[in-house]
C-alpha cells in the first residue's frame, strides 16, 4: 500500500549508518520510509511529533535508488519476443531474478517480430508494480520493426517494416494496440516517420532513435517532433563523422527544443562500446547517460550474475573506465536518468521525499547487498544479515 | 572547607567576591524553592543555610555568581560549554516526572557545542529523553522547512542526532496566524514546564541576546521584533548575501524571559564579538547592549575564546584566566549516564 489514508498509521522505518544518494551526492544521512514512500523526517518531527518505530543499521553501506533498466530482451532462458501462451510467467521470472542485481523497475523489450507475436505477447505484459514477487514493469519497449535494413543488427530482416501512407494506422495494425507500450525505437529516416513520432509522443509514449542510418538533420527533426531517446548509442547507427555526426551529434546539437536534452542508452560493458568512446559521450553530455543491459535470453544462464552483472560491470566499468565519472554519476545513470526519460522522476529513480521507496543497498564496490521495493525487503545477499 | 568572612565589599570566599543581593523570592534562584543558598566558587556546590556546606549561616541569601570562562580557541570553548551542559543535566538526575529544561540558541557560535553534545549522546553518556528544550527565536514568514529557518537548523544540527521526544522540543512558530498569541503560549509552556533550568544563548555583534535588539526593554517577554540592520547584515551570509532575502521580523524570547531562567550561559567566540562582550560585562547595564542585563542575573556564565576577549581590560582577562582551575572543576570529572547514575 502506498500513500493514502492508512499511510499515516504505517510504521516508520529509519535506515541508519548509511550514505544516501541525494541531489547528485552521497550524503551521510538516514533514510526514512513509511507506507512505501520516502518520508521527510523533519516534517514527521515537527508536525506529527513522532519518532521512528524501527531502526535498521545499514553497516555503512550506500543506499541508491533502485536501478531502472529500459532495454532488456529477456534473461535466464526467457525471451520476451517469443509468442508463448504464458508470457506472464516468463516476465515474472525475469522480474524476480533481476532483483538480485538491484533492478527495481524495467521495460521488457521486444525485438523485431512478426505481427502475430506482437498481437499475442503485448496484451500479456501489463504495467505492474514491483514487490517481493519481482521488479516493477513500467511498460514494454518495442525495438522495431520500423528500423533500417542496413543497421538491423541481430533483428530478423524478414520482419522489418517501413511506414505505409497512413503511417500511424500502420503502427497500430502492426502492434495490435499500444496499451502497454512505453518506448518505441524506430529509424527516423523512414518515410512518414515524423508524423508517427508526433502521434506516439502525443500518446505519452517515449520515442527512441536507433537501428538507423539517419544524418544529424533528420535526427534533429525527429527530436523536434518529440523523440527523446537514442537506443544503444554508437551501435546500429552511422559512426560519428566530423562533417555529419549523425545521431551521435544529438548529444551536442544546438537545434533541440529549448529546455530539453536527449537521453542516450549505453551498454557500458566495455564490449559493445570502447571505453574511450563511452567517455567521449559521457563528457559531452553527462546528464543524458542511461545505462541499459540490452540483455538477451541466454544471459543469466550458467553465470547468474551476468545479466545485470553487466549492469554491475557497467557501473563498475563506468567508474573504472570513465575517469572523472564519480560513483554518484554512475548511480544516477542507472536510476535517475531512466526515470527522467520516462517522466517518472518524482516517484522513481530518486530518494527524494515522497518518492516510492525503491532502493538498493550497495557496498563500496557497488555490489548489491539488498533490494527494497516500496520499503519492503525483496532480496538480500545470502549471508545472514542482522 | 573554606570559611566565609565579611569584608567591606561583601563576602569574600577563597578570594572570590560574592555580591549579596536582596532576596527575590519570586525570581528563580537556585533550587525550585528559589532561595536559601550560598554558592561558593571554589567549593562549586550549592549549600543550604542549614549547613550542608558546613557553614553556619542563619540568614537567607541570594548570591550572584558571574563566571567568565576563557578558553584558548573555539573548539575548546565549545567543548567546555558542552561538558558543562552535560554535567548539569546528569547531576540534575532527570526522570519521568522530572524534566531538565534547557533554553537553546542558533547561529554559528553554538555549532561546535551541539556537535560535542551529539558526540556524548552517541557514546551513550548523555540522553535527552527527559530533557525539554525551548529555542530562543524563529524568523517570521519563513516556511518551516526553509533551509535557513531555525526549525531546520535545530533539526539538522541537533534534534535528528539525539533521542529527544518531539513533544518536548519547543520552537516558536513564525507562521502562526496570531503571532502574539503564539508568543504568549510559548511563555505559558515554559511556565508549565517549571521554568528553565539552564538557558544557553549567544550574543550578537550589537550586543543583543536572542533578537532583543538595541533598545529592547530589559524586562521584555516573548514577542514579535523587527530586526536591526546589524542583525540583517550579519544574517545575510545565510541567504546568499542577498539582503532582500533575509527576513525582517522574528519572534523572540524577551530579556525578562531569559532572566527568569535559573541559570544562564552565554557563548561568545570570535573577534567580531569582542566589542559586544566588552559592553556586556565591563560597562553598565544598558538596554542598547541587552546582554548586559545578565549582570543582574543570579547565576551567569560567559564562555569565550581568546579572540572574544580582545576588547576587555587585561586585568579582567588575567583575573578570570587565573580562575580556570576553579572553572574546570565544573567540567572535570565529566559525568556519564552509563553507570546508571
Amino acid at each position: 500500500m502506498r500513500g493514502g489514508q492508512g499511510a499515516a498509521r504505517a510504521p516508520v522505518i529509519q535506515f541508519t549508518n548509511c550514505r544516501i544518494l541525494r541531489g547528485g551526492a552521497l550524503l551521510r544521512e538516514d533514510l526514512w520510509v513509511r507506507g512505501g514512500r520516502i518520508l521527510d523526517p523533519e516534517k514527521l518531527f515537527f508536525e506529527e511529533r513522532r519518532v521512528a518505530d524501527e531502526q535498521r543499521d545499514c553497516g555503512g553501506c550506500i543506499l541508491a535508488p533502485g536501478f531502472i533498466d529500459v532495454q532488456i530482451n529477456g534473461g535466464f532462458g526467457v525471451d520476451f519476443s517469443q509468442a508463448s501462451e504464458d508470457v506472464g510467467s516468463g516476465v515474472a521470472l525475469v522480474a524476480r531474478r533481476i532483483l538480485s542485481h538491484g533492478v527495481t523497475s524495467f521495460c521488457p523489450t521486444l525485438v523485431t517480430s512478426p505481427l502475430e507475436v506482437y498481437h499475442k505477447v503485448l496484451p500479456q505484459i501489463p504495467v505492474k508494480s514491483g514487490g517481493p514477487h519481482g521488479a516493477g514493469v513500467l511498460g514494454v519497449h518495442l525495438e522495431g520493426p520500423f528500423i533500417s535494413r542496413e543497421k538491423r543488427g541481430a533483428h530478423p530482416e524478414a520482419h522489418l517494416r517501413s511506414f505505409e501512407a497512413d503511417a500511424f494506422q500502420d503502427v497500430l495494425a502492426t502492434y495490435g494496440g499500444l496499451d502497454n507500450v512505453r518506448i518505441v525505437t524506430l529509424a527516423p529516416e523512414l518515410g512518414h516517420s515524423q508524423e508517427v513520432i508526433r502521434a506516439l509522443t502525443a500518446l505519452g509514449i517515449c520515442v527512441s532513435l536507433g537501428h538507423s542510418v539517419a544524418d544529424l538533420g533528420t535526427a534533429e527533426e525527429a527530436v523536434q517532433s518529440g523523440a527523446t531517446f537514442i537506443t544503444h548509442l554508437f551501435n546500429a547507427m552511422l559512426p560519428f563523422h566530423h562533417r555529419d555526426p549523425g545521431i551521435v551529434g544529438l548529444l551536442t546539437s544546438d537545434r533541440l527544443p529549448a529546455g530539453r536534452h536527449i537521453f542516450y542508452g549505453m551498454i557500458a560493458d566495455g564490449i559493445h562500446t570502447n571505453p574511450a568512446a563511452l567517455r567521449i559521450a559521457h563528457r559531452a553530455h553527462p546528464k543524458g547517460l542511461v545505462l541499459v543491459t540490452d540483455a538477451v535470453p541466454a544471459l543469466g544462464l550458467g553465470n547468474g550474475r551476468h545479466t545485470l552483472g553487466q549492469q554491475e560491470v557497467e557501473v563498475d566499468g563506468l567508474t573504472a573506465y570513465v575517469a572523472g565519472c564519480s560513483v554518484e554519476s554512475a548511480l544516477e545513470a542507472a536510476s535517475l536518468h531512466p526515470a527522467q526519460l520516462l517522466g517518472l522522476e518524482k516517484r522513481k529513480g530518486t530518494l527524494d521525499f515522497g518518492a516510492d521507496a525503491d532502493f538498493v543497498v550497495l557496498d563500496d564496490s557497488l555490489h548489491v547487498r539488498a533490494t527494497y521495493i516500496s520499503g519492503e525487503l525483496v532480496w538480500q545477499v545470502e549471508e545472514a544479515r542482522p | 572547607m573554606r570559611r566565609i568572612r565579611w569584608t567591606r565589599r561583601g563576602l569574600l570566599c577563597a578570594g572570590v567576591y560574592i555580591r549579596v543581593l536582596r532576596l527575590r523570592a519570586t525570581r528563580a534562584g537556585w533550587g525550585r524553592s528559589g532561595l536559601l543558598g550560598v554558592g561558593c566558587f571554589s567549593c562549586s556546590s550549592v549549600g543550604r543555610a542549614s549547613g550542608s556546606t558546613g557553614l553556619n549561616l542563619s540568614w537567607k541569601l541570594c548570591v550572584t555568581i558571574m563566571r567568565l570562562v576563557i578558553l584558548d580557541n573555539y573548539d575548546l570553548a565549545s567543548e567546555w560549554a558542552a561538558k558543562y551542559i552535560c554535567n548539569r543535566i546528569i547531576q540534575f538526575r532527570p526522570g519521568q516526572d522530572r524534566y531538565f529544561t534547557l533554553g537553546l540558541p542558533t547561529g554559528s557560535t553554538p555549532l561546535g557545542c551541539y556537535k560535542k553534545l551529539i558526540e556524548y549522546h552517541k557514546n551513550g553518556d548523555l540522553s535527552f529523553k527527559y530533557v525539554k528544550t525551548f529555542n530562543m527565536d524563529e524568523y517570521v514568514g519563513l516556511p518551516r522547512n526553509h533551509p535557513e529557518s531555525y526549525h531546520s537548523y535545530m533539526w539538522n544540527n541537533f534534534f535528528k542526532h539525539i533521542d529527544i521526544d518531539p513533544n518536548n522540543a519547543h520552537i516558536l512558530d513564525g507562521n502562526a496566524t496570531d503571532l502574539q498569541a503564539e508568543c504568549d503560549a510559548f511563555e505559558k509552556k515554559i511556565k508549565e514546564a517549571g521554568g528553565i533550568d539552564l538557558f544557553v544563548g549567544g550574543i550578537g555583534p550589537d550586543g543583543h541576546i536572542a533578537f532583543n535588539e538595541p533598545g529592547s526593554s530589559l524586562v521584555s517577554r516573548t514577542r514579535l521584533k523587527t530586526l536591526a540592520m546589524d542583525t540583517i547584515l550579519a544574517n545575510a551570509k545565510y541567504f546568499d548575501g542577498d539582503l532582500s532575502k533575509v527576513p525582517t521580523m522574528a519572534l523572540t524570547v524577551g530579556v525578562g524571559t531569559v532572566m527568569d531562567a535559573r541559570e544562564v550561559m552565554i557563548l561568545i567566540t570570535g573577534a567580531h564579538k569582542a566589542f559586544a562582550l566588552y559592553k556586556a560585562i565591563e560597562e553598565g547595564v544598558n538596554h542598547m547592549w541587552t546582554v548586559s542585563a545578565f549582570q543582574q542575573h543570579p547565576r551567569t556564565i560567559f564562555v569565550c575564546d581568546e579572540d572574544a576577549t580582545l576588547e576587555l581590560r587585561v586585568k579582567t582577562v588575567k583575573y578570570f584566566k587565573g580562575l580556570m582551575h576553579v572553572h574546570n572543576k565544573l567540567v572535570d570529572p565529566l559525568y556519564s549516564m552509563k553507570e546508571g547514575n
